[in-house]
């Protein structure tokens, strides 16, 4: 008897350790950037560095404000949401309620395709046409814009968008279509003023994960925009070379001395970037959270 | 009332469907009269809410189902080629067996059919007051217009969506088990409604519960296994029905 409890007693703790794994590595992850990034600050001031407007990191003395990158993040994703959100929604309400369920069979498989297509690829794919084309369209003196990143991003979070926001429009029930319909409402107001905001929450969501994937991106967009740390301005910085966050990390990661002012100075940029993903996933999980509540009741 | 007595109101002749290659109705003829009660009865899978859903076309939603047959409302076939589906729902209202509010206020549910028909917003808040009050709800939700339709108790959220029918002013209902959710004391205050509604709208019921269709209506249809057994004046069918099985369904012997 009791040898059977030490046996069950030993696989708990087994799958505890594993579990704990994961939060252990989490913990070590964040002690790590937060440490690494917070040795910027002897020499430099938190404020110089979150209200900086020039990232200079090999003039003397460097310069690491942080402002150009943020900016370039938040103008490439604003851009690819502003492309994204609409098109995805759409294409979701299509496939949930307007499609041959045959055809929404056919379209599934391909969407997922999309999500599954390495970031380098994108990247390929945007620096080979995406890039040229928007260059001779627009006639700019680059087609290496934060507009070719949004294009790309926006591409690759609409896999995101589409099934978490079709999931959300399928989980809406039936009675409620069918107590609209009964009221002699067409499919198209029963789509826009029940179904919709009945699924208001699980959009939200879906448009959350979608913005969470575009803003952590950074193979693609290091590829097509150009990568210039200067402010863009809004809009018209849309259609000038900026440079993100990620891609700041991923340039000049390579190239530093290890303990450098430089190599802190990326670090503590990592930082921002894992605080903005954080609240990102936090508003997404608080939202769809609402949204589980809500079916229930 | 009685200038009403032999008016039919919904005529179904031979009407036949189909689930796919299954079928589920056959050859279903029957006259419902108005401004009466009209009960449907049988045992569960018997066809009795598929018939029910043929009289406002909720079946189109199944594509796999298949009608033969017609179903005349006022003379006119509500499966012929040039019949606004969106127009019949107007004049033929639907409560399901399970209250389902809209995600949205109480006024709102209530205003939602007189706005998407385009209603000015004095006429929208006419008709919600007095849907509301036909519905006997306006007492208890008279303070709480506002608040979440989720936040009213069962059978209060039945009435509403009652009030939320008659807001579009249909001449026909379908009730489809509408108490089978409810508990005893909201039963019957949905079925006195449904005593007073029938003085303006016909009422087309079913039901498990034998007990209200006895109570409430004035005429009962027998279904059994796709077909209609038996259907005459309620008192009829329950104090001597002509048929073996409807006699045996209704003594409890089987359902």
């Amino acid at each position: 008897m009791s040898r059977r409890n030490n046996k069950e007693k030993a696989i708990e703790v087994a799958l505890l350790m594993t579990s704990g794994v994961t939060i252990v590595a989490l913990f070590l992850l964040c002690i790590f950037l937060f440490r690494e990034g917070a040795l910027l600050f002897g020499d430099h001031s938190l404020v110089s560095f979150i209200t900086g407007t020039s990232w200079y990191p090999s003039s003397s003395p460097a310069k690491f404000g942080l402002l150009p990158l943020l900016a370039g993040s938040l103008i490439v994703t604003a851009g690819a949401i502003i492309l994204s959100v609409p098109l995805g929604i759409a294409a979701a309400i299509y496939m949930a309620e307007l499609a041959d369920p045959r055809i929404a069979q056919i379209l599934k498989p391909f969407v997922e395709i999309l999500a599954g297509i390495p970031s380098v690829v994108y990247g390929f794919f945007g620096l080979i046409v995406v890039v040229p084309l928007l260059q001779d369209l627009l006639s700019l003196p680059t087609g290496q814009t934060a507009l070719a990143g949004s294009i790309m991003l926006g591409m690759m979070a609409l896999p995101t968008i589409i099934s978490v926001a079709e999931d959300a429009i399928n989980s809406v029930p039936l009675s409620l279509k069918e107590g609209s319909l009964a009221l002699g409402s067409t499919h198209w107001q029963t789509i826009y003023r029940v179904i919709l905001p009945a699924a208001l929450s699980g959009i939200s969501a879906a448009v959350m994960l979608g913005i969470g994937r575009a803003i952590g991106e950074t193979m693609t967009v290091m590829m097509v925009t150009g990568n210039t740390a200067i402010i863009p301005g809004i809009p018209e910085g849309l259609f000038d070379p900026v440079r993100t966050m990620t891609a700041t990390i991923a340039l000049e990661m390579g190239e530093v001395p290890q303990g450098s002012e430089h190599f802190h100075a990326l670090f503590a940029v990592g930082a921002v970037l894992f605080i903005t993903t954080f609240i990102i996933n936090l508003i997404a999980d608080s939202v769809k959270k609402k949204y589980r509540l809500q079916e229930e009741a | 009332m009685s200038k009403n007595e032999n008016i039919i109101n919904i005529k179904i002749e031979n009407l036949d469907l189909w689930y796919g290659e299954k079928p589920a109705l056959k050859d279903i003829s029957l006259d419902i009269p108005k401004n009466k009660v009209t009960a449907l009865i049988g045992p569960s899978g018997c066809g009795k809410s598929t018939f029910l859903r043929c009289l406002n076309r909720m079946n189109d939603l199944v594509k796999t189902c298949r009608i033969e047959g017609d179903v005349l409302i006022d003379e006119q076939n509500i499966y012929g080629k040039d019949v606004d589906v969106v127009d019949l729902r107007k004049r033929v209202g639907m409560v399901f067996q399970k209250p389902n509010p809209f995600p949205m206020s109480v006024y709102d549910n209530v205003a939602y059919g007189p706005r998407i028909h385009g209603l000015s917003k004095s006429e929208v808040d006419e008709r919600v007051h007095k849907a509301l009050e036909d519905a006997a709800l306006m007492e208890e939700v008279r303070d709480r217009l506002n608040d979440k339709a989720f936040s009213l108790s069962g059978g209060q959220q039945q009435r509403l969506c009652i009030a939320r029918t008659l807001a579009v002013r249909p001449e026909i209902i379908l009730f489809d088990e509408p108490c089978s959710a409810l508990d005893p004391i909201s039963t019957s205050k949905i079925e006195d409604l449904i005593l007073e509604l029938k003085k303006d709208y016909t009422i087309v019921i079913v039901t498990h519960n034998m007990q209200q269709a006895a109570r409430i209506s004035d005429h009962t249809a027998f279904f059994l296994l796709g077909e209609l057994i038996e259907f005459g004046k309620t008192k009829h069918i329950f104090e001597d029905p002509q048929v073996k099985s409807t006699e045996d369904y209704i003594t409890g012997r089987f359902g």
